[in-house]
C-alpha cells in the first residue's frame, strides 16, 4: 500500500528547499560568464550560496513557496480523489513544518487561510497514461514570477507581430522586457503558441517541469528556442533586472492547434529558483526521482 | 566595483544621502516588514502602531515559526516592490521613512519622493531566502498579526548586514531605469 502522505510531504519539502541540478548549473554558468566583483556576478553568487544553504538546512530556497500545482499521470481506474486528499494532507503538514510560508488568502474576505489548504488548493491536475505506476511533478511557483505572465493575441500591432514564428518571437522578447527584474531574473520562458486562453496558460506552465538543457523535438521549436534565448540575453536586463549578461536561463516551447481567428501566445514566467521536481512510484509504492 | 558600505538603524539622512545608485550596502538594526496589505492601510490614513522616522520598510513576507514565547524566521526575502508605487511616496513623506527593502525597483513618484524627502531603495536578493534568513538577528515582536496574517503583518526585525544594492538613491538616480532604458533600445533592435 501506497503511503500517499508521506511520499508527498516529502516531494514538497524537497521542491522547496533542493534546486534541481540543472538549474543550479545554469546559475553556475551564468555567473562565470559575468565579470568577477561585477554586481551582477555578486547577485549570482548570492543565488548560488542560496542554493547550497537551503539544501543543506532542508529550508525554503524562497520565502514565496507559491502556487503548488501537481501533475499526476495515473493508471487506468486510480483513485485520484485519494491523491488529491493525500497532496492536500500533505501541504498542511510541510506548512506546519516551516516549508511552505502561509501563502493563501481568502480573496473576499482577506482572511489568511493558515494551512495553505482550500478547494481548488493546492492545484491538482491528473492524466491518464497507459503504465501502472503513477508519475507525479510538482511546481511551486511563487506570485512574483506568476504576476509577469501574460498572454499575446496575434497580430498584435504594438509589437509588430504577425502570425507566425517571427511574430511569436516577438512576442517573447517584449514579454522579456516588460517583465525586467519584477519576477526575480534571471527567469525561463514557457510558452504555448495555439490552443484558448485557459489552455494556452496550463501548457506554458507545463513546460517549465523540462530541464533546463532539454531542447525541443520539433527542429522549428528547437530553433525558436534557442534564438530567443540567445536574444533575450542580449538585453543586458540581467539578474533582478540591475544589468548583465543572463536574463534567461531557459525557453521552452510547445504548440496546440489553435481556431482559425484565433493565434495566442502564452508566456509563463517562472524565477531563477525553477522549484520543479518529478517522482515515479512504482506499484509497490517506492518513489524514484525523475530529476 | 566599490567596497561595501554599511548603514546602520537609525537611519541618517546623511548616511542616506552619501550612497550613490549601484553602491553595494550591508543593512543593520530595526526594520519593519510591510507589503500589500500595510501600505494600503497607511495610504487610507490607517493607524500605525510604531515609528517609521529614520526608520526601514522592508517589502517582505517571511517565513515565520512560533518559538517558544517567540518567533523564528525560517525564509525571508524581498516581494515585488512595483506594487506598492500608488502608496510609496506619500509614506515616504508622511511618517520620514529613510530606507525601502524590495525587490525589482519602483517607478517615478518614488524616485521623486526618494529625492525630495533623502530615502533610499536597496535591493536585497530577491529569492535568497534562506541567505537573507541568516542575517536576521532576531525577531523583535509583530503587529496586525491577526488582522493582515503572518504573511503581510508587519514584523520588527533586526538585521545583521543584509547585503543590498542601492537600486535608487536619493539624488534622482535609478539602475532601473538606466537598464530598462538601454534594454528597450536592444528590443527595438531585436523586434524592429
Amino acid at each position: 500500500m501506497t503511503n500517499w502522505v508521506d511520499i508527498l510531504t516529502e516531494l514538497v519539502h524537497r521542491t522547496t528547499s533542493d534546486l534541481p541540478r540543472d538549474a543550479e548549473q545554469a546559475l553556475a554558468t551564468a555567473a562565470s560568464a559575468e565579470a568577477a566583483g561585477s554586481r551582477s556576478a555578486m547577485l549570482l553568487e548570492a543565488l548560488a550560496e542560496n542554493t547550497r544553504l537551503a539544501r543543506a538546512q532542508g529550508s525554503p530556497l524562497c520565502q514565496d513557496t507559491g502556487t503548488l500545482t501537481f501533475f499526476f499521470d495515473v493508471p487506468q481506474g486510480y483513485d485520484t480523489l485519494a491523491l488529491e486528499n493525500a497532496a492536500k494532507t500533505a501541504v498542511a503538514a510541510a506548512t506546519a513544518n516551516g516549508w511552505l510560508r502561509k501563502n493563501t488568502i481568502d480573496s473576499l474576505s482577506g482572511r489568511s487561510i493558515d494551512d495553505n489548504v482550500a478547494d481548488g488548493a493546492p492545484v491538482c491536475h491528473f492524466e491518464q497514461s497507459d503504465r501502472d505506476d503513477v508519475e507525479v511533478w510538482l511546481l511551486q511557483k511563487g506570485g512574483g514570477s506568476e504576476n509577469m505572465s501574460r498572454q499575446y493575441s496575434l497580430p498584435d500591432s504594438a509589437i509588430g507581430a504577425g502570425r507566425d514564428l517571427d511574430g511569436v518571437r516577438k512576442c517573447l522578447l517584449d514579454a522579456v522586457w516588460r517583465t525586467q527584474g519584477f519576477g526575480c531574473a534571471p527567469g525561463v520562458l514557457g510558452v504555448c503558441i495555439g490552443a484558448d486562453r485557459a489552455e494556452g496558460f496550463l501548457q506554458a506552465k507545463k513546460q517549465l517541469l523540462r530541464p533546463l538543457d532539454d531542447v525541443s523535438d520539433n527542429p522549428q521549436l528547437a530553433e525558436l528556442e534557442r534564438r530567443v534565448l540567445a536574444e533575450a540575453n542580449s538585453l543586458g536586463i540581467g539578474p533582478m533586472g540591475m544589468g548583465g549578461k543572463t536574463t534567461l536561463l531557459g525557453v521552452k516551447v510547445t504548440s496546440r492547434t489553435r481556431l482559425p481567428a484565433s493565434f495566442f501566445v502564452t508566456v509563463a514566467y517562472l524565477c531563477w529558483a525553477c522549484r520543479h521536481r518529478g517522482i515515479l512510484v512504482d506499484a509497490n509504492g517506492e518513489p524514484q526521482d525523475l530529476n | 566595483m566599490s567596497v561595501m558600505k554599511e548603514l546602520f538603524y537609525p537611519f541618517s539622512e546623511a548616511a542616506v544621502k552619501a550612497l550613490r545608485a549601484g553602491d553595494t550596502v550591508r543593512i543593520s538594526g530595526l526594520v519593519y516588514t510591510g507589503r500589500d496589505r500595510l501600505h494600503k492601510h497607511l495610504a487610507e490614513g490607517g493607524k500605525c502602531p510604531v515609528q517609521l522616522r529614520d526608520g526601514a520598510i522592508f517589502h517582505c513576507g517571511p517565513v515565520t515559526v512560533r518559538d517558544g514565547d517567540g518567533w523564528r524566521v525560517a525564509a525571508a526575502g524581498p516581494t515585488t516592490s512595483i506594487r506598492e508605487e500608488p502608496y510609496m511616496a506619500s509614506i515616504i513623506g508622511k511618517y520620514g521613512v529613510r530606507v525601502v527593502i524590495g525587490k525589482g525597483g519602483m517607478g517615478k513618484q518614488t524616485l521623486a519622493a526618494c529625492r525630495e524627502f533623502g530615502c533610499v531603495y536597496l535591493q536585497a536578493v530577491g529569492g535568497a531566502a534562506a541567505l537573507l534568513a541568516k542575517r536576521i538577528r532576531r525577531v523583535d515582536g509583530v503587529d496586525f498579526l491577526d488582522e493582515f496574517g503572518a504573511t503581510e503583518a508587519l514584523w520588527h526585525l533586526t538585521l545583521d548586514g543584509l547585503e543590498t544594492v542601492v537600486g535608487m538613491d536619493a539624488h534622482g538616480n535609478s539602475v532601473y531605469d538606466e537598464v530598462r532604458r538601454d534594454s528597450e533600445q536592444r528590443l527595438r533592435e531585436l523586434i524592429g
